[in-house]
């Protein structure tokens, strides 16, 4: 009996090529795309960009650039324009290059930073090396500022050896009773430094490169440290987005079946008429449950929507109206109920993982980040990004805008290319 | 144009003229000249076996597939594939209504798919829930209704903008006698109020009771268009069939004697007759001589079925 409903089952199988391929072919993509993604981030070629300003034109801010261009591991870009073309980077310019997005990190080196270096002590008014950061990318910003440090002694052995024995004359000298005193208050400091607490990292960068770090993603108070809510809301809603226009634009699959479309095509509503009705509806749904996402999003975990509300309802509209278009295409050129449940399944899951609703795609390497610009989230998720991370304007919406337009009428041409079947009904 | 006279002696065009229809799906030619009108008022069956053309026939006439030769008229207007009908309305064979919305709102919503608004739109439904006796169920989902209600319903949402010819497609497909009866009192209606109707059905018995004419259509061509009586003479020329009760199955072996055709179960043969009087003695004593045993004998009107076999053979359509 069991042999008997086995051979059923394997038959089923063995002609079901949906089946096939939701069992071994989705498994091992999801496999190569989470290995490629996350077997990059420990290549130990990759290079991080950094752009480097140099405000200060010091001796030492000279020698600082010079030992970071040197950097094996530093890519860094010091003009305006690549390979160094354009205008020497300055603050604003190295910020707006992170903003942007060129970049996850710039190093400014402000100007009176030679003049009044301070590789020891913790001199609140010390002039610090200003570290621009992308919070889209927690690990560059981390690297350069060790590196940073590393330059700083390398590069300036001579004000090392200065300022270290201006240190022990301070803290070492004959060991009079006063200076045992300053020193075991030093000691006592470093006791106490707990790592758990940051009093570690505080002690620790009192000795080195004084170095600020400038989160230039966050200038508001109102994003606060919201913006991977912010990131998520939109890769998970984009994602669900997709399962539930392919699910909706599936009624139509139903309707094929029970006659209705059949009946509907034979309306004045014609094919035309039906697939724009079908896509409305998937349109006006999504952009539903896209607000309904970030509205739970801003109540519950503080999402900064209210701040952003033209960028997200511009990006909601033309996010809602392409997926409802991918929806269309993936349910008119599926046959059956059961196979746009697979196709649909394989797709979405693909496109989420290279498109980065699963795993954010600036952590991927630049190959797989090309990739992911042929999916659909990849561009949603950007323009997401640059409205609740970049504070971006609408008018620099206009590629992700541009492009989700496009796919929208392409999307809605393969439908209708794939609904003329449905035309003899 | 062809045209029927009047009462009062005025041409009238006919509600559906199909002239040397042609279609073929690559190499499978679905209809190959298939000419045939419908009368105004009249209630006509369209009858083949299966894969005959039927449902290609009524796709092109509701615009759903374009013919490769051929016309369609609908009341005298030449129509192609991408014209507007409104004077049709066309019933398909499944249960084309959407099951959680209820008998209310799919009328509504159907009728205005169909152009059909405001109170013009009110009163339409009204009508079509009393004329299809759903009345009291209006406001009831239809995922909760008999198949004959549902199937009733799936009628009058075809109806809503009153056509003028109406296409059934198997509108009696597996439903109860009692819902059968109730729909074809529903088509009596809408035939008295001046609507021609077409029907396909493979309820013969049904067709021969039920319609004024019938057309037979097999291999794509129409094969015979009438009155029942009109049929029965083309196809088997006579009016009368032998039916022959035999006391024990006849052996595979024994041959059937020419135009002699049996049952499944070899206990019954049936066998045309031009003169009673004639034919049938010599037709027993051939029965006889196959060495059967004959219980008893009918000698019936000829059946539409036989006149389906007559026409388009006992061989099976897959």
């Amino acid at each position: 009996m069991i042999a008997t409903l086995l051979k059923i089952s394997f038959t089923n199988l063995r002609r079901d090529r949906v089946a096939q391929a939701m069992t071994f072919l989705l498994p091992i993509l999801f496999f190569s795309i989470f290995a490629n993604v996350f077997g990059a981030q420990r290549d130990p070629t990759r290079k991080v960009n950094v752009a480097l300003a140099d405000d200060d034109h010091s001796p030492f801010s000279a020698k600082l650039t010079k030992a970071l261009i040197a950097e094996g591991s530093l890519a860094v870009r010091t003009t305006t324009e690549k390979d160094g073309k354009g205008e020497p980077l300055t603050r604003d310019s190295a910020e707006k290059l992170v903003r942007d997005g060129a970049i996850p990190v710039a190093v400014v080196l402000p100007k009176g930073l030679g003049a009044n270096v301070q590789l020891f002590g913790n001199d609140p008014n010390a002039v610090k090396v200003q570290l621009l950061a992308d919070v889209s990318d927690p690990i560059a910003p981390q690297m350069v500022n060790g590196l940073l440090q590393k330059v700083s002694f390398t590069a300036a052995p001579d004000m090392m050896a200065d300022q270290g024995l201006k240190m022990f004359t301070q803290y070492g000298g004959g060991l009079t009773p006063a200076q045992q005193a300053s020193v075991d208050q030093w000691k006592t400091q470093l006791e106490k430094a707990d790592p758990a607490d940051g009093t570690a990292n505080k002690v620790a960068s009192s000795v080195g490169l004084p170095i600020e770090m400038v989160n230039v993603l966050q200038p508001s108070p109102v994003n606060g440290d919201k913006s991977l809510i912010s990131f998520y809301a939109a890769g998970v809603g984009v994602m669900f987005l997709l399962f539930s226009c392919s699910s909706g634009a599936g009624t139509m699959l139903e309707e094929e079946e029970s006659g209705t479309l059949g009946r509907l095509l034979s309306s004045r509503a014609g094919m035309a008429g039906v697939l724009i009705g079908k896509w409305t509806y998937l349109w006006l749904m999504g952009m539903m449950q896209l607000s309904v996402m970030f509205i739970w999003g801003a109540v519950v975990f503080g999402l900064p929507l209210a701040a952003h509300v033209a960028g997200f309802v511009t990006m909601t509209v033309v996010t809602a109206g392409a997926a409802a278009a991918f929806g269309m295409v993936l349910a008119t050129a599926s046959r059956t109920r059961q196979q746009l449940g697979g196709i649909s399944t394989i797709v979405i899951l693909t496109m989420s993982a290279l498109g980065g609703s699963m795993f954010p795609r600036f952590l991927m390497s630049e190959t797989m980040q090309k990739m992911g610009l042929v999916t659909f989230n990849a561009w949603a998720l950007d323009g997401y990004i640059k409205v609740f991370w970049r504070d971006a304007r609408l008018i620099e919406l206009l590629p992700q805008v541009g492009v989700l337009l496009a796919l929208t009428v392409v999307f809605m041409g393969l439908a209708r290319l794939f609904a003329r079947r449905w035309e003899t009904l | 144009m062809s045209t029927q006279a009047t009462s009062s002696g005025h041409p009238l065009a006919q509600a559906l003229e199909v002239r040397d229809a042609a279609k073929a799906f690559g190499a499978t030619k679905a209809l190959v000249g298939a000419s045939f009108d419908v009368h105004p008022g009249e209630l006509l069956g369209l009858l083949g076996p299966n894969g005959a053309g039927k449902t290609t026939m009524i796709k092109a006439i509701a615009g759903r597939v374009g013919l490769d030769a051929g016309t369609i008229k609908l009341f005298g207007r030449e129509v192609t594939r991408t014209d507007a009908r409104p004077e049709l309305g066309v019933v398909p064979q499944e249960l084309a209504i959407y099951k959680l919305l209820t008998a209310r709102e799919n009328l509504t919503a159907f009728g205005a798919l169909n152009g059909v608004t405001g109170t013009t739109l009110r009163d339409r439904v009204e009508w079509a829930l009393e004329w299809s006796g759903l009345a009291d169920r209006a406001k009831d989902m239809t995922k909760t209704f008999s198949g004959g209600m549902q199937r009733r319903l799936n009628i009058a949402c075809s109806l809503l903008h009153k056509p003028k010819l109406v296409l059934l497609d198997e509108p009696t497909v597996g439903v109860d006698p009692q819902s059968r009866e109730r729909i074809y009192e529903m088509l009596a209606a809408l035939k008295r109020d001046g609507v021609s109707v077409v029907l396909t059905t493979h309820h013969l018995e049904e067709a021969e009771r039920r319609c004024e004419r019938i057309v037979i259509i097999d291999h794509g061509k129409i094969v015979a268009a009438g009155t029942m009586a009109e049929l029965v003479a083309k196809a088997l020329g006579i009016a009368r069939v032998l039916a022959v009760q035999l006391g024990e199955p006849l052996p595979e072996s024994v041959a059937l004697p020419n135009g002699v055709l049996t049952d499944e179960h070899r206990v019954v043969l049936r066998v045309n007759v031009q003169d009673i009087a004639r034919d049938v003695p010599a037709r027993l004593a051939e029965i006889s001589a196959l060495g059967a045993h004959v219980r008893g004998m009918d000698v019936t009107g000829a059946s539409l079925q036989d006149v389906f076999i007559a026409l388009t053979g006992r061989e099976l359509r897959e």
